[in-house]
């Protein structure tokens, strides 16, 4: 035994895994059994040579990855990659010209997120385009009751800590006929700073009158419950302890077939969750962006009959103007899709809201506008 | 005299490293420890977004020592028994198969062991907690009423679990070492087999054993992804065994890290040199005992 | 010492031959009253189920035994008694998670073990998708543990060979004493030093100031975990080669360098590849480092120096965390090749070490 023949085996076995695994693909076509796999129609891509990396919201990850699947399946040239790497990363990366685009869950704030993207920009302002809005679920597990109801008080206390049993005479007057069990509550958050969390509480802030003492943050601030990273984890959470509620993209409770929980709203009536419920409430969004940014300001309180509050709206974050030679033509390809309405179309499958028509529409015109 | 340099310099690489682990964690983390607006040391939370970052590692430093020190509790008494049973009561056929399967479980990535607490042994760990709260529910560790996910209780099993083939493979060569003289003498003084243990094996072996839960002790300080994946990251200081919770310095860190900033990087770097301090004075220590004892036997 | 000690002393057998044991059936007989009593304790009470009641038996097995010895046997043998079951005992309540452990990893490893897992990456899948594999975090794990075993191999050969050929004195000394404390380092701590160090301090300067997340980082960082054990098993491996082997070169005045390289090493090859092949088989189940400096990648990336990369350990942490209907599949069968590999690893390198004509 030497050195020599354990280096030559060593060798040998190195060579032949190498050799086993090299004939991996990374172009695997999806099995087309999924429900929504490849199912986009063609007919509104326009394709682009080039490649584009982005990063940023995971709350819109999925619609992310089902957009890049039908694009790059039908432009075979092109090559996009998101990374759900979180809202704030995303706007680092992109200020710091490591991402092409960043998604995010809320526009870049006044200030020095503004002026960084802008110089990143070469000087001309970074556009919030809205693309993906979505219902955020209030997710439960609870033995025996289907339909729970709840109103914003009642909620904001329950992720507060003050409410900690199901019979609470909070969540019975909001349930009247429903039999609560005594059982305690498991509240159960995110551990990473999330957009989801940053709508969610700025739904609780405005809409609790009062009950919500933690404002409007990415980061979970009240105390107690169970923290978890991502939706994924959340969801996953609620799914598996008995008397737990969480608030996840309405994508997660599907995949995860949740109980979701009716909300009051503005118009004094509980509201189940659907993709249309949702969609009034976005549609009644202002706009408060100027020229072709299309940030938008949500009226939780809304007023409007069957409308479901509580929502979250993600963004695409990208340059006006100065946007590099060789990448233009697939930004404005591949948003130019995802705006469109075949590229909205895909959403509601996926557990998103497409965006409301007369929003949409200035998205598409943003885009044409990119330069 | 160039070979000589070349060994020399490798050698010393290893003092380098170590030098450097510190220096670059220091110099990375002074960004953080100046712009916390709270007290560093004494904070229990983590906001490191925003204009006033504030953030402390009391809580996880606290949850990185309680956590690891029940894994200890469970770990070592069992850890023990069958190093015991494998140097001592096992037909020595069967003890050496079964040290081989010990020491293939120490190789098991810690990631497994996670993803199996999280989603299986959950279960039973989440029926224990019921009843222990049932039935000594008055004591205040066992004090919470659920509902019981994620605790300090399933982290810790889990992580007892994971060290429990250091400990076992460790405490078993010292228990070998024991020499055949001593043990003899015992038996023949008329001992029954736990009275020679007792009174030849175990103190014979006592700095090693020391020294080997201490090694275990580092390892469960350090554990970072088994932990991530069956703690419930509340950022808390208390008592409470059962109810969802626990957090340590390093499920902080691979909890955070992907969504941190640059400045929340450094903070997290801040904390990790905490730990990377902890852990380097519990093996020192360990270290020393081991080296101590091999001056004490004679043999190196 | 009184009469009854006194009267014991003796060997073993004698002893046997004058005071009453217990018969071999006993323990069973002790074992079905505990279980009986147990059984009724517990249903009596209502307390618990089946478990409390294995649990319950289990405690009075030990106690009624103790019992039993006392009255027959004498005190000394009870507590002998009573220490063995509980040896024994300690085995049976370990394996029994263990055991838990691999049935799940067969279990479950198995779903997706097909050639698709092996063959594609993650790109191009989303939640809703049931296919996609691991092929690119095997070529992260497989590269990462290459390279990172390229650095450590001959830093860590070399640097024994200081400790046991040149070391002399407090340097030496230190090293040792330190080649030990670094064997308990956190991985964290390594992947966070990689990070401040190579990621943030040093990839600026080639980049225009970004840093850059890379599957070499990753190896640094897995290098940095398996140098000390890479020294110090080599270190014991070059102890055990007979002094007499060296003198006999010395004395046909070979050179010492030369001594080493031909004649010790060589004497000592088999328990070193052992060493590192263990050594290997650690870093490549390690994730937390790969997690900080290597990022993590959904598609094939086989530059080690530039992009991020995903592995093996850190493929089943991702997969963890991802609720689509799908990902407990990829992550336990990622789990069951990476648990494989380092199987693999660590059995061919004990078989090795058994083979060694050096160690014993």
């Amino acid at each position: 035994m030497n050195f020599k023949r354990h280096g030559i085996m060593a060798g040998i076995a190195l060579t032949a895994t190498l050799a086993l695994t090299a004939c991996g693909s990374d172009n695997e076509t999806p099995s087309t059994t999924s429900s929504n796999g490849g199912s986009a129609p063609a007919s509104a891509i326009n394709c682009a040579k080039g490649s584009l990396t982005a990063q940023g919201s995971s709350a819109q990850k999925n619609a992310m990855d089902e957009w890049i699947k039908a694009y790059q399946l039908k432009c075979t040239d092109a090559k996009i990659d998101y990374q759900g790497t979180g809202s704030g990363a995303g706007i680092t990366a992109f200020s710091g010209g490591t991402a092409d685009f960043a998604g995010s869950d809320s526009a870049l704030k006044d200030g020095d997120e503004t002026t960084k993207a802008a110089a990143r920009c070469g000087g001309s302002p970074a556009l919030n385009l809205p693309m993906v809005t979505g219902p955020i679920a209030i997710a439960y597990n609870l033995d025996g009751v289907k339909d729970l109801q709840l109103k914003p008080e009642t909620l904001a206390k329950i992720f507060a800590g003050s409410i900690t049993k199901w019979d609470d005479a909070a969540i019975k007057a909001d349930n009247s006929s429903a039999t609560l069990p005594s059982t305690p509550i498991l509240a159960v958050h995110r551990s990473d700073s999330s957009g989801t969390t940053e709508n969610f509480t700025g739904y609780l802030d405005k809409a609790s009158a009062g009950a919500w003492t933690f404002g409007k943050d990415k980061v979970w601030k009240a105390t107690g419950g169970q923290a978890e990273k991502g939706s994924d984890g959340v969801a996953a959470a609620v799914k598996k302890t008995a008397g737990s509620i969480g608030y996840v993209e309405w994508s997660f409770a599907k995949a995860n077939s949740l109980g979701t929980a009716k909300i009051y709203n503005g118009a004094g009536e509980f509201t189940a969750l659907t993709g249309a419920a949702a969609g009034k409430t976005v549609a009644g969004a202002k706009i408060t962006g100027t020229g072709d940014d299309l940030k938008l300001s949500i009226d939780y309180a809304t007023k409007e009959a069957g409308a479901y509050p509580i929502v979250l709206v993600t963004y695409e974050i990208v340059c006006s103007k100065g946007i590099a030679a060789d990448k233009l033509a697939l930004v404005k390809g591949f948003l130019g899709y995802t705006a469109s309405t075949e590229g909205q179309a895909v959403l509601d499958k996926l557990g998103y809201a497409p965006l409301p028509e007369s929003v949409q529409t200035k998205v598409a015109a943003s885009i044409k506008n990119l330069a | 005299m160039l070979f000589r340099g070349t060994a020399t310099f490798a050698g010393s690489m290893v003092l380098i490293i170590i030098a450097a682990i510190a220096v670059f964690l220091v110099v990375k983390a002074i960004p953080a420890f100046q712009d916390d607006t709270e007290n560093f040391f004494t904070f229990k939370e983590w906001f490191t977004d925003g204009d006033t970052p504030r953030f402390g590692i009391a809580a996880t430093a606290f949850g990185t020592v309680l956590t690891a020190a029940l894994a200890l509790l469970i770990a070592v008494p069992v850890a023990l028994g069958i190093a015991l049973c494998l140097s001592h009561y096992a037909h020595r056929r069967v003890a050496t198969t079964l040290s081989f399967i010990i020491d293939l479980l120490a190789a098991v990535p810690s990631v497994v062991f996670g993803l199996w607490g999280r989603d299986y042994f959950y279960e039973p760990v989440t029926n224990l907690s019921k009843w222990l709260h049932d039935t000594v529910g008055w004591l205040p560790i066992f004090g919470s009423e659920g509902p019981y996910g994620k605790s300090v209780l399933l982290g810790s099993i889990v992580l007892a679990i994971m060290i429990l083939p250091i400990v076992t493979s460790l405490s078993r060569e010292v228990f070998l070492q024991t020499p055949r003289e001593n043990q003899e003498a015992a038996l023949a003084l008329g001992s029954t087999k736990w009275e020679m243990i007792r009174t030849a094996v175990i103190p014979y072996g006592k700095a090693g054993i020391i020294a080997s839960v201490m090694l275990g002790l580092g390892r469960a300080l350090g554990e970072t992804i088994a932990l991530a994946l069956t703690l419930g990251s509340v950022f808390a200081i208390n008592w409470d065994f059962l109810g969802p919770g626990g957090i340590t310095i390093a499920s902080n860190i691979a909890n955070r890290f992907g969504e941190a900033d640059e400045f929340g990087r450094s903070a997290l770097i801040a904390s990790g040199l905490v730990l990377f301090a902890i852990t380097l004075v519990v093996n020192m220590a360990a270290r020393a005992i081991v080296y101590r004892r091999r001056e004490f036997v004679g043999s190196a | 010492m009184s009469v009854q000690t006194t009267e014991r002393v003796g060997l073993q057998n004698a002893q046997q031959l004058r005071t009453k044991t217990l018969p071999t059936w006993s323990p069973w007989a002790v074992a079905a009253a505990a279980l009986v009593v147990s059984f009724v304790l517990v249903y009596l009470t209502s307390w618990g189920g089946a478990v409390l009641t294995g649990v319950v038996a289990a405690v009075l097995f030990v106690l009624f035994l103790g019992i039993a010895a006392t009255v027959v046997e004498g005190s000394r043998s009870a507590r002998n008694r009573m220490a063995t079951t509980l040896i024994y005992g300690a085995f049976l309540l370990a394996l029994a998670p263990l055991i838990s452990v691999a049935w799940t990893l067969i279990s479950k490893g198995t779903t997706r073990l097909d050639g698709n897992f092996f063959g594609t990456s993650m790109n191009n899948i989303g939640a809703f998708d049931e296919k996609g594999g691991a092929y690119h975090a095997i070529i992260g794990t497989l590269e990462q543990a290459g390279i990172a075993t390229l650095i450590t191999v001959p830093l860590g050969i070399l640097g024994a060979i200081y400790i046991v050929e040149y070391g002399r004195g407090f340097l030496a000394n230190a090293i040792r004493f330190f080649v030990d404390v670094m064997t308990g380092i956190p991985s964290i701590v390594s992947g966070l030093f990689i990070l401040s160090f190579w990621v943030f301090t040093v990839t600026p300067l080639f980049n225009n100031g970004q840093a850059r997340y890379s599957g070499f980082a990753a190896a640094l960082s897995l290098s940095v975990l398996m140098l000390p054990t890479v020294v110090r098993s080599t270190e014991e491996m070059l102890r055990l080669v007979p002094s007499a082997l060296r003198e006999g070169a010395y004395a046909l005045g070979v050179a010492r360098w030369k001594t080493i390289v031909s004649i010790v090493l060589p004497t000592a090859g088999p328990g070193i590849v052992t060493g590192v092949m263990l050594a290997v088989a650690r870093a490549a189940g390690e994730t937390a480092p790969v997690l900080l400096v290597a990022g993590g990648l959904s598609s094939i990336n086989f530059n080690v120096f530039s992009g991020n990369q995903s592995s093996l350990s850190l493929y089943v942490f991702e997969q963890a965390g991802v609720a689509s209907e799908f990902a407990p599949g990829r992550a336990w069968t990622a789990a069951l090749t990476l648990v494989v590999l380092v199987l693999v690893l660590t059995v061919a390198a004990k078989l090795l070490a058994r083979r060694n004509k050096l160690a014993r």
